[in-house]
């Protein structure tokens, strides 16, 4: 049932909104509204009702293991939240002078600092709200650099055929063509495809690495190489960064820009959708580029950079600063964490996901990959039972619904047919990812034995399997009343 | 290890599954050349308690200044049921709803949400939501070049009068796609945009007019009018607008003729805190027709295998995980917990209670204007009737008052001297519902002090007092 059909006439909350009413005369009537909007008209006590049983409804990080691939579902720590929610942090406007700022500005330069060191580049800029907008900054300052140098024939973008789908958006965006490079047999990129595409017109590639296919791209210095000769830029999708961190950097592999997704490594919350955050840092050749603000330090003082004494940047991305209390959340984390535990977070992120793989294809299970070690995920591909069962990956997807646990990514990457990729992050403990495994293995059996079961699953959710194809045909976006 | 949880029994288990004698060697596809060591320049860990006392200090350095800036972020009071509800893990902890099934919570709300969007700005459909109001505004004026068949151009009429960092923000993002942004001047004496100004560009082929309500001089446009010239010039209407003001002012919907063809604008003032900026919403709502040229998630209702209502991700092939270089955006995550946050607040305030909020605001500043007018040399600078902010004339340099009230814990306002020096000596002031009638009175006497200093002491850029 709807909020709105719990309404009724008359009915409110008044705790909520000012006691009295006040005058309206100084607005003509010309402007007004003429009639109230449709709202629901409900009690607090209703609304609190309504809202903690759909949350109910859910499947989140807190209440079931989550093993969404590329999309780092891992535990995030409540003293993120609360400290980053003390009043100071949340009063403080965003137009608030430098003078009444330098708390939370101190917080940010650290931040700033530490991604820096993390990720081994020469500058960090936090505004990015998120990894998308972070890669458009990205693609957005590799053409800058090009323009200010008028190497202005540079008009394509290289991205590998198993790239996340923001990468192609985010360059077109930029202005740029796109053009796809083969992944080869063993995950790693093609690289004799990529000589044969690289040239005058390249401006650059944008690679993930762990890649997308959940291995680590073995030939990322030749491959920075051969990208650098023929004048074009790397750019570095930070969505994998969980499996690297603390062990290699990508300003160390040869990247001029990379994007960090903060709501993923950083452990901020994923808030049903969002907000993210997606800072960017770059080599020193890019640095004038950075997107506003910034905070730099200034003596004892910590001050903004903006469009006024950073000329030449790609500008603003946001109004104010971007997602200033995500940024305060990956903060607290860090703090938290620390050198050491920036390191623990690939070593056991990696160790969960080799584990996983390893009981999974024990199991009866085929790796996408089988010659290489999972980097902080893995991928395994079902075309087998597909075939042999008429089970296919969704099936399997659905069916896990029903043992409490979150799908994994399903058919992504592209290129890999049938396709789960599962991240089990690093704060898993080894009891969870068995269980995993159990009920893998239990759909398996049953796919075998009763694949009617799990070809209709889920069984034991809210809803049964959804027509989507009635949703987008016959489109009902909005109650009407 | 915080938030691991292996031990040392776990570890060895695990390796010999593996067959790996140490972690390590699960590194070992990485070229030793590339490995890096120490970390050196990140601190040491520190204990929830630690980092607890480091960022209590750190929120408490700068006080709690007594805040009159609007300028895009308004200080609104959010009812203690909307936070409580939307930190809940369920909510707080899960990802796009890419499993319907197990989303059923999410997925309901946000259809609840583009019911409310759809509700206060009367138009047909909402998405979920993009970052924030000025990047929303950017995926507005693209999705109006691409939906704007009748027009070649890839131009732009934007308003001088529109937000200066919104008009940044667009700049940043859609400059690489060749579109071209035309200011449109306002008018000194109304604050309005210009009617001479636009009608220079009648004939002209242009795809979109922008049109704030309010502007960022907190002043109210006529809307109608420029609704209806934008289409008799074969433009699309797209308004920036805020939510709060919306339980008010008529619904972009209802704007002119036809109505605007998109509606965009900021979520915050929808039970989002200041917080320094962000995370808010920007929220995007459009005509039936422009559907599918819309950016960002959109939910539809649908039934499942047994003819029971369900809600699912709908319209998935203009989004980029479908139709990558060919999407209509590149969004991804956006910022749904704020969304969360907003339909929470909604429902607890209902339209009468948003209501209730817009016109203690809107009176509220028509009090401060009040108070601060019958200062020597203060004066409102625009004629134009306001929602809830006001420009005014100072008797000293904007950016002296400002500081001066600072230093005494008053936030008095956004100076628009950098943004438009033809304004002289101006501030953009607001004061929402949560300023009290004493709080009113700081501000005065506080600026009243400040500029008697300055008349006694003119070369002073800050009084002693």
């Amino acid at each position: 049932m709807l909020i709105f059909e719990k309404s009724r006439a008359g009915r409110r909350a008044t705790a909520q909104a000012p006691l009295q009413e006040s005058d309206l005369d100084g607005l003509p009537q010309q402007f007004r509204r003429r009639q109230s909007a449709s709202m629901p008209e409900v009690s607090e006590m209703q609304v609190v009702r309504h809202y903690t049983q759909l949350s109910q409804k859910n499947f989140s990080i807190d209440t079931h293991f989550y093993p969404l691939g590329s999309c780092t579902m891992k535990y995030n720590p409540r003293a993120s939240n609360s400290l980053a929610s003390l009043p100071g942090f949340l009063a403080r406007h965003p137009l608030a002078p430098e003078t009444h700022s330098q708390g939370f500005m101190g917080c940010m330069y650290d931040l700033q600092e530490m991604l820096k060191e993390a990720t081994g580049m020469f500058a960090v800029s936090l505004s990015p709200a998120a990894g998308a907008q972070g890669e458009f900054a990205g693609v957005a300052m590799i053409r800058a650099y090009h323009d200010a140098r008028g190497d202005d024939a540079r008009n394509e973008i290289l991205v590998p055929d198993a790239a996340h789908g923001t990468n192609p958006a985010s360059a077109v965006m930029c202005g740029y063509k796109v053009r796809e490079i083969p992944t080869g047999g063993d995950g790693d990129i093609d690289v004799e495809a990529l000589k044969g595409v690289l040239g005058p017109q390249t401006a650059g590639i944008m690679l993930t690495n762990p890649s997308t296919v959940g291995v680590f791209e073995r030939r990322i210095k030749e491959i920075a190489g051969l990208v650098h000769e023929a004048g074009g830029l790397l750019y570095y999708d930070g969505a994998n960064l969980n499996a690297i961190l603390g062990k290699v950097r990508p300003g160390d592999m040869g990247f001029d820009v990379i994007h960090m997704n903060l709501h993923k490594t950083f452990s901020t919350p994923h808030g049903g959708g969002g907000p993210g955050a997606g800072p960017v840092g770059v080599s020193e050749r890019l640095e004038p580029y950075l997107p506003v603000p910034m905070v730099a330090q200034d003596g004892a003082d910590y001050v903004w950079l903006t469009e006024d004494n950073r000329a030449e940047s790609i500008g603003r991305l946001s109004a104010f600063a971007g997602n200033a209390g995500v940024l305060l959340r990956a903060y607290i984390y860090a703090r938290l964490l620390g050198r050491d535990g920036m390191h623990r977070v690939a070593e056991f992120s990696t160790l969960n996901a080799n584990y996983l793989l390893k009981r999974l294809t024990d199991a009866g299970f085929d790796a996408a990959y089988p010659q290489r070690r999972a980097s902080h995920e893995f991928i395994l591909t079902l075309k087998r039972q597909a075939r042999e069962l008429g089970v296919n990956t969704m099936d399997f997807a659905k069916r896990l619904l029903d043992f409490g646990v979150h799908a994994p990514t399903t058919y992504f990457p592209l290129l890999v047919p049938e396709c789960l990729l599962i991240e089990p992050t690093e704060t898993e403990a080894q009891d969870e990812l068995d269980r995993f495994v159990d009920s893998m293995t239990a759909i398996l059996q049953e796919a075998q034995n009763d694949p009617e079961r799990v070809k209709s699953a889920p069984h034991d959710l809210p809803v049964r399997r959804l027509d989507d194809v009635r949703a987008a045909r016959d489109l009902d976006l909005a109650w009407k009343g | 290890m915080p938030f691991i949880p292996h031990t040392e029994a776990d570890i060895q288990a695990m390796l010999a599954i593996i067959g790996a004698p140490d972690i390590d060697t699960l590194f070992d596809e990485i070229p030793q050349a590339l490995r890096c060591g120490e970390l050196e320049k990140i601190p040491q860990g520190m204990s929830e308690m630690e980092v607890g006392r480091l960022m209590n200090v750190r929120a408490r350095q700068d006080g709690q200044p007594l805040c009159f800036i609007g300028a895009g972020a308004y200080d609104h009071h959010i009812p203690a049921a909307v936070w409580q509800l939307a930190t809940r893990g369920e909510f707080y902890t899960a990802y796009t709803p890419y499993q319907a099934e197990a989303s059923q919570g999410t997925l309901q709300l946000l259809y609840e949400f583009q019911s409310m969007m759809t509700a206060l700005t009367v138009m047909d459909v909402s998405n979920t939501s993009l970052y924030d109001g000025a990047s929303a505004l950017a995926e507005a004026v693209l999705m109006a070049v691409r939906a704007n068949r009748k027009s070649k151009s890839k131009r732009i009429l934007l308003p001088r009068s529109l937000h200066p960092a919104y008009r940044r923000v667009v700049h940043s993002i859609v400059r690489n796609q060749g579109i071209e942004l035309v200011e449109l001047p306002f008018d000194m004496e109304s604050g309005q945009t210009d009617p001479e100004g636009l009608e220079q560009y009648a004939g002209e082929d242009f795809a979109a007019l922008v049109i704030p309500q309010c502007n960022f001089f907190g002043v109210l446009e006529s809307v109608d009018e420029l609704t209806d010239w934008a289409h008799a010039n074969r433009m699309l209407a797209v308004a920036v607008a805020n939510p709060v003001a919306l339980a008010v002012l008529q619904p972009p919907g209802e704007w002119g003729e036809q109505g605007a063809d998109i509606c965009c604008g900021e979520g915050q003032p929808l039970g989002a805190p200041l917080a320094s900026g962000g995370p808010y919403f920007g929220f995007l709502t459009c005509t039936q027709k422009l559907v599918r040229q819309m950016p960002g998630r959109i939910i539809g209702r649908t039934l499942d295998l047994d003819g029971k209502t369900g809600f699912t991700l709908t319209l998935q092939a203009r989004e980029q995980h479908i139709r990558r270089s060919k999407a209509t955006s590149n969004i991804c995550t956006n910022q749904g917990l704020m969304v969360t946050a907003a339909t929470i607040h909604m429902s607890l305030l209902g339209a009468q209670g948003l209501e209730r909020v817009a016109a203690a605001c809107h009176a509220n500043t028509g009090k401060l204007v009040k108070a601060l007018s019958g200062l020597p040399g203060v004066s409102p600078v625009f004629k134009g009737a306001v929602f809830h902010e006001r420009v005014l004339r100072l008797p000293l340099e904007t950016k002296d008052a400002l500081r001066s009230l600072a230093a005494h814990n008053v936030l008095g306002g956004y100076d628009l001297s950098a943004d438009y020096p033809e304004l002289g000596n101006a501030v953009l002031v607001c004061a929402t519902e949560m300023r009290s009638d004493e709080d009113i009175e700081q501000y005065r006497s506080k600026l009243e002090r400040v500029i008697n200093a300055r008349i006694q002491t003119p070369c002073k850029l800050k009084p002693d007092w």
